[in-house]
């Protein structure tokens, strides 16, 4: 309920000049395979994200919503249509400027976590700045500021084995935001988690990914966390339905 | 990154193990292997080696190796010294001969005669007694590895040891007197026998069995030719086989070369060091890329460049050659060091060896590299979407 209050005073910033959205996508398609195997997992889509919004892409298995976010994220390239990231369109640039925009500017939050399992808490979380070129003793350290702030002081030299799935997703969310991105993608960020530790962590990843510089796409199926969304755009076989503002 | 790299490497702690063992087993093979066979090589010629002074030997035509003996008529060494260009010419015997211990058992011992005024082919270094005590009645000298090791005087009961022999000790070779009056250190023959030195008169004495005695001429050539002609010379005037003491060796060489499979035996050994090493290593340290092919992909998604990515498997594949082949270089130089003591061959670690193993183990690796790396190389990072 608090919650969703403090979602609803917040201003979500409604772009004029379209280069001023956050992700605006226009007529994207993309295809895996060829001939009689070809699957068609994007048919045209339309998408804009504002900055300071959080939205969620919502639909059945196979519908494309994966697919979408690595377009969006600049891992994927489309077969056609634009997609923008904050006026800057991806495919466009050379595969290295694309990766080094990616690790500057975009976090992740994986389904499966994917921390490395040798690695402590602090020094999972602080990967992104190593990827930017941050010396490891800074980084370590701005990482575990981090891991303060969602709830885990005293646990940044723990090996995620010795960490509990909410807590693991919690090092993935500081991983995420540790680099201060301009777009945070979230892949079923609670999926493997409980109910309680699921919205614990959507608190969490509301609290601090949310902002006027910044917007969250999560994608998810996960009707117990869609209260937190600013938009809920529904995604079947290939194509956005439709889009509920949920504010 | 790197640190990062390295400690993903430490913390799969089974694999790691696994690709440092395999590198040190390739490690080992490869460098024990050649650095045995280039012992045993040098083996063949030791004896040329520890008879430093004359730089010609002369012997009969037919002889293809330096334990190849066929004895010469005495009267031959005159011949020889008649030679224009020769300075001077002595004998030596070079035999088998049978020793017989206090337990009664008996050793096959190579006994030497060196020339009786000059003691030229004695051994270059003394540890006890002088080369000059020769001159005492009924002596001899023996190898310091004939005297701890097979000449050493039986145990007197069962569990004790036996004692090394010493000065003042007496053998009896082939059934005379033998007065031990030195003990000197000799190169490694690759017969392994013990080595007796005496006089050449007295070795007649000791194998007075046989009718001819004398078995190589020990040649100095004066300085105002080369060595290699008056060697071609003594050839001509004397129907002798005469060669300078680098040509002998190699004579020697190539017999063991030709006339034995030694080089395939020891080659193939090295091969399959080097196939098991590549297999192994490459197998495992595929599989610990192919365990972590996730996480690459989360770098990769996460912005990581081609070019940090490869330098992350090169520096894990890197480390991993350095250690395993750090271990297998100890390890084969400890093997050395123990070798070095007994009288079978050792291991000759000689830089070009160390240089040329480990070449072979950083091309197993960067070949295993550069596979992995192709791998990661091309993995499709929106994988990591994939739950």
């Amino acid at each position: 309920m608090e919650q969703q209050q403090e979602v609803a005073t917040r201003p979500i910033m409604t772009p004029n000049d379209p280069k001023d959205a956050a992700v605006l996508c226009r007529g994207i398609t993309k295809s895996y395979g060829s001939g009689e195997t070809q699957v068609k997992a994007l048919r045209g889509v339309d998408l804009e994200v504002r900055p300071g919004e959080l939205l969620m892409l919502v639909g059945p298995s196979g519908c494309g919503k994966t697919t979408l976010i690595s377009v969006v994220a600049g891992i994927l390239d489309q077969d056609e249509g634009e997609c923008l990231l904050f006026g800057q369109n991806l495919s466009l640039l050379p595969q290295h400027e694309r990766v080094r925009y990616r690790g500057e500017h975009i976090g992740f939050v994986f389904q499966a976590f994917n921390l490395i399992p040798s690695l402590t808490a602090a020094e999972n979380a602080a990967i992104p700045l190593l990827i930017n070129g941050i010396p490891m003793d800074e980084a370590v350290q701005k990482a575990a500021l981090l891991l303060a702030s969602v709830g885990l002081e005293g646990r940044e030299h723990a090996l995620p084995s010795q960490l509990s799935g909410g807590q693991q997703q919690r090092v993935a969310v500081a991983r995420a935001l540790v680099h201060s991105p301009r777009l945070v993608v979230c892949d079923e960020p609670t999926s493997a988690l409980d109910q309680v530790t699921g919205i614990r962590v959507m608190e969490g990843l509301k609290k601090l990914a949310v902002n006027n510089d910044r917007a969250l796409v999560i994608v998810t199926h996960d009707a117990r966390i869609f209260s937190f969304a600013d938009r809920i755009a529904h995604m079947n076989d290939g194509a956005i339905e439709r889009i509920e503002n949920n504010l | 990154m790197n640190r990062i790299a390295l400690k993903m490497l430490f913390g799969d702690r089974g694999k790691y193990l696994g690709i440092i063992t395999g590198i040190t087993l390739a490690s080992i093979l490869m460098i024990q292997q050649p650095g045995m066979l280039v012992s045993i090589f040098t083996m063949t010629y030791s004896f040329i080696t520890d008879v430093s002074l004359p730089n010609i030997w002369v012997m009969d035509a037919k002889v293809q190796q330096i334990d190849d003996s066929k004895p010469l008529l005495d009267t031959q060494l005159y011949r020889v010294r008649g030679v224009r260009g020769v300075e001077w010419a002595v004998p030596l015997y070079k035999g088998s001969q049978k020793v017989r211990l206090s337990n009664g058992e008996t050793v096959m011992s190579n006994l030497l005669g060196l020339d009786d005024a000059t003691l030229i082919g004695g051994p270059a270094v003394m540890i006890k007694g002088k080369l000059s005590d020769l001159r005492i009645p009924d002596s001899v000298i023996v190898d310091e590895a004939g005297a701890n090791g097979r000449l050493a005087k039986p145990a007197a009961a069962p569990g004790e040891h036996a004692t090394p022999l010493k000065v003042g000790d007496v053998l009896e070779l082939n059934e005379k007197r033998a007065l031990v009056v030195g003990i000197a250190r000799a190169q490694k023959t690759f017969q392994s026998q013990p080595i007796i030195y005496t006089t050449y008169t007295r070795a007649k004495v000791y194998a007075n069995s046989e009718r001819k005695m004398l078995t190589y001429i020990l040649v100095k050539a004066k300085d105002n030719e080369p060595r290699e002609t008056i060697a071609r010379r003594i050839t001509q005037n004397t129907r002798l086989a005469a060669w300078t003491a680098e040509e002998f060796k190699k004579k020697s060489l190539n017999y063991m070369i030709y006339n034995t499979s030694i080089i395939i035996n020891f080659g193939f050994v090295v091969l399959v060091g080097f196939v098991i090493g590549a297999a192994v290593t490459g197998q495992m340290f595929y599989n610990f890329t192919l365990d972590n092919l996730r996480y690459f992909a989360v770098f990769k998604a996460m912005g990581t460049t081609d070019q940090t990515l490869r330098r992350m498997i090169l520096l894990q594949a890197l480390l991993v050659g350095f250690v395993g082949y750090g271990i297998g270089a100890g390890a084969i130089a400890l093997f050395a060091m123990i070798m070095g003591n007994s009288n079978g061959p050792s291991v000759n670690l000689s830089w070009q060896l160390l240089l040329t193993s480990g070449c072979a183990i950083l091309l197993i690796v960067l070949m295993s590299a550069l596979v992995c790396i192709r791998k990661v190389l091309k993995l499709e990072a929106a994988v990591v979407f994939k739950g």
